[in-house]
């Protein structure tokens, strides 16, 4: 695809007239897609897609349209541009218009090894054979390209692979697990739905309900990711905060902190999105949110830094980020329930939505793997919980450790296309987190 | 009559189709405009094409799919081919095998015509036009965040099947959007126009029919009304939800749970299950008598209308509650023949490039017999909210905690003073069951939401919720901080 983008980006250039330049973004990805249920295949089939978005200018005028390519791309630009010039004579100068003029032209290709998917089909059948085994593969290479008019050219390609299992005992009783990476591991996938399969007995136990209350919890990086995914929305960037409509507004206005031990790091260095953005501007290795519990920097776009007279730092349009690294605690694994004492053990945690965004007051459930645990011993399942807490408790002063151990968490998120989004986070313990109903 | 782009295309893979029990072809096409104005800017306009194409095989009980941009002759049998490889993979091994086929093939071909065309209108115009709501919607220096947005997406979807199908449909979708956010102290408030819940089927006629042009005024003064209001106060009490939180209501609670794709345990991995099971389906009472819920995707302008789904089956208005009692779920034909249960035409894809899975699509309670004005006099000690701003379910549909933008206060029937941050929680199993009044036909409005998430791979698409106001008995109410 690589080499058809950037042939539609020649076409493109060919087109320009007078003070005409362009930006041309590329999203392209052939994906294998198996959906499982009860060990056995739902839907199953491939699919090829190929979106160019052209962003012609003229000064500060500029319109974009989004194409889907078939085959004749010269055709297709060249359509493109004769109605986006039209567009352009409707279009007021936009005092926000910033783009990198400075050619910085990268390539990156993530080396990989993915399993093909008959044989990627056989393992997930063969490791839900006998069991409620519900869930969904995904596969193969996903582009993203950057051109424009000043001849920065820019490709990366990750081709990975995502498995997200359920093995359920019965009703909404289950053990999730997710696999992913760019090196398809048989092994790996088996050890992990194995201990799925062991851990299923646990859930066979009588389960417990809970009255509302506060309670001391373990929540799993997974339920953290919940978390995470939250703050993420509206957060961190630079429009959120200069508008007042972040939720983090009191850490912004009134300088309230988290906990010392929460520091949050957008690392785009170790993530698997592409280090370029739709403006041609480059990504900094690393972005620094949070430190130590004070709010640092923000994820600023060229349009919001155009807006509020501010740097750009790299940030996409929606400011949110796309590698979220949170600093690891001292908390061993082997710890973990004997840290928590008599609690419950959050696997996941599920649709979260803010009950007061101003206080940052969140509301989920819980669910999958959810247990109550007496004196650092699983007791018994639980039934599922609603929490309503505020981050500034929960990662605040109810924080009382992060273990050391993280897991990389790859998005599984299928939207349009399949996404590159990642999360680096440890697990956290936290007293008195508000259960209720 | 000349042939759609859409069409022609459908009809190339007849020649070329694999040697296989049955094939299909979706080509879907769009071509979308994006407008706005965000405080104070004219935003970037975006523009959209999009057009690729299905195909679907069915060879010895296995069914796959392929999906490509490349509709050319030579790309359509190369998707034959890959859909032809993933049925032989999977036959054997599917959670059932394919619905009997019809005997009989549909012939449907049907554009909708809006009263006023997107393009009756110069871009030019409509952008001058969002800039005046921009300019109302900034009424004090409070207000440090405020937008007015359009988009309009001309959306073509065709149907060919080996059968002898063909099944073409072409409508408008708009979705409008004004908001502003008044901050002060260390605190924001926001209103909005529907927050996401406005879309309709149609046209420029959509904006007049929803009140568009003339919101901007009342949304920015509500929001600074906002910052001055006390807080939602806690306790048990009646509540009156207003058409655009009733939406989502119904749509988390009655819609999700419903779905039987659902019930079948095909989303348990991510969108979730239902607290729903087949054995329910004529005996349960979801809700009081009041409660009648229909799948009706007959309602024009509502968002999910339409003749046929997308796996060919004709589209007809079906009770899914009556009188309180649930009657049937709402599955497609694959979803009927795998749980042996009467459904609804609800097999939809979002695009090309996704398959048909159970969805909602227009999904409505339908009107009671009381005004808006008898709704609330009957409330002794209670409270009306308006326009959703958060929403949170179980996964088994059941566990929930909705919040509202705006809410007043009702004692002794008289409506009193705004209050902020209004939140409700309940369960859905038992919520139902206390609907006490419901609005009459004179206060119903036709909302839904652009992006419904589920299936994977993922989906988001459009659906429709027409609804009155619902009042509810004994209902747990909390504000913010």
């Amino acid at each position: 695809m690589q080499d058809q983008f950037y042939a539609a980006a020649d076409a493109i250039t060919r087109e320009m007239q007078g003070g005409e330049g362009f930006l041309a973004r590329f999203s392209g990805e052939t994906s294998d897609f198996v959906r499982f249920n009860r060990a056995a295949v739902r839907q199953a089939g491939k699919v090829e897609q190929r979106y160019l978005t052209l962003e012609l200018f003229n000064g500060k005028r500029h319109a974009s349209q989004t194409l889907s390519l078939s085959g004749d791309d010269a055709a297709a630009v060249r359509a493109a541009v004769k109605t986006l010039r039209d567009v352009l004579a409707d279009t007021p100068e936009d005092p926000l218009f910033l783009i990198n003029t400075h050619p910085q032209s990268t390539e990156r290709k993530l080396p990989a090894d993915l399993a093909t998917s008959e044989e990627a089909t056989d393992a997930l059948l063969k490791a839900g054979a006998g069991h409620d085994m519900v869930g969904f593969y995904a596969a193969g290479p996903i582009h993203r390209g950057f051109a424009n008019s000043f001849g920065q050219r820019n490709w990366d390609t990750a081709e990975a692979f995502n498995i997200d299992l359920s093995f359920y005992l019965h009703a909404d009783k289950a053990i999730k697990i997710n696999h992913a990476g760019t090196h398809w591991d048989g092994a790996a996938l088996t050890t992990k739905t194995d201990n799925a399969k062991v851990r299923l007995e646990t859930l066979a136990r009588q389960p417990k309900t809970i009255s509302p209350g506060n309670y001391r919890v373990y929540l799993a990086p997974a339920a953290v990711e919940e978390l995470m995914g939250m703050m993420s929305w509206g957060g961190f960037g630079l429009s959120d905060h200069r508008t007042a409509t972040t939720p983090l507004i009191k850490m912004v206005e009134q300088g309230v902190k988290l906990s010392s031990m929460v520091t949050l790091i957008e690392n785009t260095r170790d993530g698997l999105s592409p280090g370029f953005q739709g403006e041609g501007f480059i990504k900094p290795p690393s972005v620094t949110l949070i430190d130590r519990g004070a709010y640092k920097d923000c994820l600023a776009s060229p349009r919001s830094a155009a807006e509020f007279d501010e740097p750009q730092n790299g940030a996409d349009g929606y400011e949110a980020p796309i590698a979220l690294d949170m600093a690891p605690g001292a908390l061993q694994a082997d710890d973990v329930l004997k840290t928590l004492g008599t609690g419950i053990y959050v696997g996941n945690l599920w649709y979260l939505n803010y009950s007061d965004r101003n206080t940052c007051r969140l509301t989920g459930m819980t669910r999958f793997a959810t247990f109550w645990v007496e004196n650092g011993e699983i007791v018994a399942p639980l039934n599922v919980m609603r929490f309503d807490d505020t981050l500034y408790r929960m990662l605040g002063g109810n924080l009382v450790a992060l273990t050391a151990p993280r897991d990389l968490l790859l998005s599984t998120d299928t939207y349009e296309q399949r996404s590159t989004r990642s999360m680096r986070l440890p697990g956290a313990i936290i007293d008195d987190f508000t259960m209720t109903l | 009559m000349c042939m759609s782009q859409a069409a022609e295309i459908a009809q190339r893979l007849a020649a070329v189709a694999p040697a296989c029990d049955a094939w299909s072809v979706r080509v879907m096409r769009s071509t979308s405009e994006s407008l706005g104005v965000t405080r104070g800017v004219v935003d970037p306009i975006g523009l959209g094409e999009d057009l690729g194409a299905m195909v679907t095989v069915e060879a010895k009980d296995g069914v796959g799919y392929a999906a490509t941009s490349d509709v050319s002759v030579a790309g359509l049998q190369r998707a034959g081919s890959e859909a032809l490889a993933w049925a032989q993979r999977s036959a054997g091994r599917m959670v059932a095998p394919p619905p009997v086929r019809r005997a009989a093939a549909m012939h449907h071909d049907h554009e909708d015509k809006p009263r006023l065309a997107w393009n009756a209108v110069s871009r030019a115009d409509k952008i001058a036009r969002l800039k005046g709501q921009a300019e109302q919607l900034k009424r004090d220096g409070r207000i440090g965040d405020w937008s007015a947005e359009l988009s309009f997406t001309d959306e073509e979807s065709v149907l060919a099947t080996s059968n002898g199908d063909f099944i073409r449909q072409r409508r408008g979708i708009v979705v409008p959007g004004l908001a502003a956010s008044a901050s002060e102290g260390g605190e924001t408030q926001t209103r909005t126009l529907g927050r996401g819940g406005v879309i309709r089927q149609g046209g420029l006629d959509v904006l007049d029919d929803i009140g568009f042009w003339t919101a901007a005024p009342r949304i920015a003064e509500e929001a600074l009304e906002l910052l001055a209001a006390p807080d939602c106060p806690t306790g048990a009490m009646d509540v009156l939800l207003l058409p655009d939180q009733m939406y989502i209501q119904i749509h988390e609670s009655i819609g999700h749970p419903l779905e039987l794709d659902r019930i079948l345990g095909d989303e348990r991995n991510y969108a979730g299950t239902s607290f729903v099971t087949l054995d329910m389906f004529g005996t349960y009472q979801y809700g009081s008598k009041l409660l009648n819920v229909s799948f009706d995707p007959g309602v024009a302008g509502e968002a999910a209308s339409y003749a046929f789904d997308d796996d060919g089956m004709r589209a007809e208005k079906q009770y899914l509650i009556k009188d309180g009692i649930l009657q049937r779920p709402m599955g497609g034909a694959y979803s009927q023949a795998r749980a042996n249960a009467a459904g609804v035409a609800n097999s939809r894809a979002c695009s090309w490039n996704r398959p048909a899975i159970d969805r909602m699509a227009n999904l409505n309670v339908e009107a009671g017999a009381s005004s808006l004005d008898d709704l609330v006099t009957q409330i002794e000690n209670g409270i009306v909210m308006e326009t959703n701003v958060s929403w949170s379910i179980d996964d088994s549909r059941n566990k929930f905690q909705f919040g509202c933008e705006r809410a007043r206060l009702i004692k002794n029937g008289v409506i009193g003073a705004v209050v902020k941050n209004p939140n409700y929680r309940g369960i859905s199993a038992t919520f139902w069951r206390s609907l006490k009044g419901l609005g009459n036909a004179g206060t119903v409005q036709v909302l839904g939401t652009p992006t419904c998430g589920k299936g994977e791979p993922n989906q988001a698409i459009p659906v429709g919720h027409a609804s009155p106001p619902g009042l509810f008995a004994d209902v747990h109410v909390f504000g913010g901080g």
